[in-house]
């Protein structure tokens, strides 16, 4: 009895010096952020405000959350850490595994059925592009850089050049030659996968830091071209008017040759979201059907090895050459079928689309989700994608803070503090369990039972 | 020598890191289906052979050759020394110049398979996926290159399974079979020795470089490695190439050894020769030759 109250006296404490730091560090840190502002006036004189209401409500609360998680979550996860074996989380994985993709993927595809129910015809477009398209991408995306970070252990910082590849492939081929989407967008896959193998030549011997910095310029080269070649790529003013695609040659327009008109429907812009929004759950599908297959197949398994031991690889007869290569460039191939889909989506792109910060976010989502993991990259792409559009629909939070406040302001502060929850509690990604590619015994729990039974 | 059967021959060997001479001038052979062990103290340069004749390294100098079937193939070993060529192949046989050629194919085409004195295994992938990998050029084969497997065609599909059931023949003699859905990492450590000469030995070698394979194992465990390889060498008739300091395992299954010191050979002969050598006491003494007679003397011999 005494020692528990002088547990709670030393929990206490801690909990109390803990909570005076995490102000001051939360009183320093946001004094200069949410503290003082700039406004411009009428007579354009910039003036600095306080807003100390504010920022006293916010070190507070994170002062109080803080308190709160010392004395009461901090134990709770100490001791849930101890008696949670690895097994469990195993065993939730499984459970997710045979019955939440099936769901994931029916959800997926009767997903803008729901949107309209929901928010009727008129504001289901917006839910259907900014949420179902916009988040698809980085799944996409994310499977594909999967397979070069995920699987062949190989951290490429610069992916966003063979999404940039892609795109311009589509945009340039597609307004000089008037060539179809449907045959640009195997090309575009092909030339940034062929993009990937340039850039994995020079590569191959480096690997970790060095190779990251490497691609990290890689990325920046390929931005810095689109932005000074100017006589094709038209540099910072990026190329618009790109031809959208087309229901197999009916174009989506109000014309009489439309998409609307032939099939005798009242003209919406809907319709041409909805076959984007299946051409990109149709691309991800394929990308997670190859992906699946390949980690089945020897180059896949080559792939992990050469992730696990590239030494080990080599002393079995493995040409590493080779395999980095392929997983180069099929990394590549992805992100070039993206970016050919994300230039016929938004009829317009610069190089603005495809800096560091979009490398950086596709490697979080790998990262957060648990390398390799298929099913935790789509989950972090949801998460991160899903999380940045939501903020602009807060809306509701201007009646807390005032009309003056903006929600999508806060986005990065918000991200990054999402950030370093996961790295804390699940430093190695969401799903870090790896589902071997091949089974000796299919029928395992049987055999588990039975030597149970019989010891 | 001659009237044995030999299945690899170094020659003038000389591996040098800038100023540093780790190998000098070194020439043995090793016979088929014999195990030749190569012993010397520690950095006498016994792994440096290793890296060179499985191409890890490029040697300096000197020629590194093997042989695939019929012995009446080293007759031709000038002429394609002098061809400037990797391989010669014929119907009898074939001859391959392993300085010639990169890692992969020293594995792939002279089918030399090696482990690794600290384990190299993929600790996060299974067991089995372990032999599989191992078993990686004839399956990406039968994969079309991959084309035919994501299509899925059944023509993979039966090479997998003939390649797990390889793995679980393996798998069973080495008394892994309970495991071979865990990861390779969670296995005890003598477990892993196994499982990389296992995983080695998937590559179907001709010849199996074993670097220091007993080391870590206990009396038991190094006894029971005595019988893999052994067993290994009647079911498969290969020949061992061992690198090993644990003379139980050296003195009882050899039967030919090299001794290596500072990177020159001082004894070659069967362990019976070597184990009377001076100058291998006096190697492994720390003495010079002419004062083994006195230190042999001083500790009793």
């Amino acid at each position: 009895m005494q020692t528990a109250a002088a547990n709670f006296g030393t929990r206490l404490w801690q909990a109390l010096r803990d909570t005076a730091l995490t102000a001051l560090i939360a009183f320093g840190l946001f004094l200069p952020l949410i503290g003082f502002q700039t406004v411009t006036d009428i007579r354009d004189v910039l003036t600095i405000t306080t807003r100390w209401p504010l920022l006293f409500a916010l070190v507070g609360s994170i002062a109080a959350v803080r308190f709160g998680y010392v004395m009461a979550l901090a134990p709770r996860f100490e001791r849930g850490a101890r008696l949670m074996p690895q097994r469990a989380s195993a065993i939730a994985v499984n459970i997710l595994r045979n019955w939440f993709i099936p769901f994931a993927v029916a959800f997926v595809i009767v997903y803008p059925m729901l949107v309209v129910l929901a928010v009727g015809f008129g504001g289901a477009v917006r839910w259907i592009d900014n949420f179902g398209i916009q988040i698809l991408i980085y799944v996409m995306l994310g499977w594909g850089l999967n397979i070069v970070v995920g699987l062949a252990g190989l951290l490429d910082l610069g992916y966003a050049a063979f999404y940039a590849v892609g795109a311009y492939s589509y945009a340039l081929l597609a307004k000089t030659f008037g060539l179809a989407f449907w045959l640009l967008l195997p090309l575009s896959g092909i030339l940034a996968s062929f993009w990937g193998i340039l850039l994995g030549f020079p590569v191959l011997r480096l690997r970790g830091d060095y190779l990251a910095i490497v691609t990290l310029a890689f990325g920046e080269i390929i931005r810095l071209v689109l932005i000074n070649w100017v006589g094709v790529t038209n540099g910072y003013a990026g190329i618009s008017g790109i031809p959208r695609p087309t229901f197999f040659g009916i174009p989506f327009n109000a014309s009489d040759q439309g998409f609307a008109a032939v099939f005798g429907l009242e003209f919406t812009p809907m319709y041409r979201t909805l076959f984007l929004y299946y051409v990109i759950v149709a691309l991800a599908l394929l990308t997670a059907f190859v992906t699946l297959r390949l980690r089945r197949l020897p180059v896949g398994r080559a792939w992990e090895a050469l992730r696990e031991d590239e030494i080990a690889c080599r002393s079995l007869g493995i040409n590493t050459t080779n395999t980095k290569l392929t997983a180069f460039a099929m990394g590549a191939m992805f992100a070039g079928f993206a970016g050919s889909f994300f230039a016929a989506r938004q009829g317009f792109i610069s190089p603005e689309s495809f800096t560091f910060l979009e490398s950086a976010t596709i490697v979080a989502i790998v990262v957060l989700g648990g390398m390799g993991s298929m099913l935790g990259v789509a989950i972090a792409a949801i998460v991160m994608i899903g999380g940045t559009e939501i903020m602009r629909e807060l809306d509701f939070l201007k009646q807390i803070f005032g009309e003056t406040f903006d929600p999508t302001q806060y986005r990065m502060l918000i991200f990054g503090f999402f950030m370093v929850l996961i790295m804390v509690w699940r430093p190695r990604g969401l799903i870090v369990t790896r589902q071997p590619s091949v089974l000796l015994r299919e029928r395992k729990p049987a055999a588990g039972l039975a030597k149970e039974g019989a010891g | 020598m001659s009237a044995r059967d030999i299945v690899l021959r170094v020659e003038h060997l000389t591996m040098r890191f800038g100023g540093l001479v780790a190998v000098e001038d070194l020439s043995f052979a090793a016979a088929r289906g014999e195990i030749t062990a190569l012993i010397g103290p520690n950095g006498a340069g016994k792994t440096t052979v290793f890296n060179c004749i499985t191409s890890f390294y490029n040697a300096s100098e000197g020629r590194i050759a093997l042989l695939h079937g019929d012995a009446a193939m080293w007759g031709e070993l000038e002429a394609l020394t002098e061809s400037g060529t990797r391989r010669v192949l014929r119907p009898a046989g074939a001859l391959y110049l392993l300085e010639r050629m990169p890692e992969y194919l020293v594995t792939q085409q002279a089918r030399v398979a090696r482990t690794f004195q600290n384990i190299r295994l993929f600790p996060g992938m299974t067991v089995l996926e372990n032999l599989l990998v191992a078993q990686h050029n004839p399956l990406m084969l039968a994969s079309g290159f991959t084309l035919f497997g994501v299509l899925g065609l059944p023509s993979y599909a039966a090479a997998e399974r003939a390649a797990i059931e390889k793995a679980r023949q393996w798998l069973d003699r080495i008394g892994l079979t309970e495991r071979a859905d865990g990861p390779a990492g969670d296995l005890p450590y003598g477990a892993q020795r196994r499982l990389e000469v296992a995983r080695a030995m998937c590559t179907d070698p001709v010849l199996l470089c074993l670097d220091e394979p007993a080391a870590g194992l206990n009396p038991r465990e190094s006894a029971e490695l005595n019988e893999l390889l052994l067993a290994i060498r009647a079911d498969f008739g290969i020949s061992i190439l061992l690198i090993e300091h644990d003379m139980s395992v050296v003195m009882n299954i050899s039967d030919h050894i090299v001794v290596l010191d500072y990177g020159v050979k001082i004894a070659d002969g069967t362990p019976q020769e070597v184990r009377d050598d001076p100058s291998v006491v006096a190697a492994y003494l720390g003495v010079e030759g002419e004062e083994v007679a006195r230190v042999e003397a001083e500790v009793g011999l």
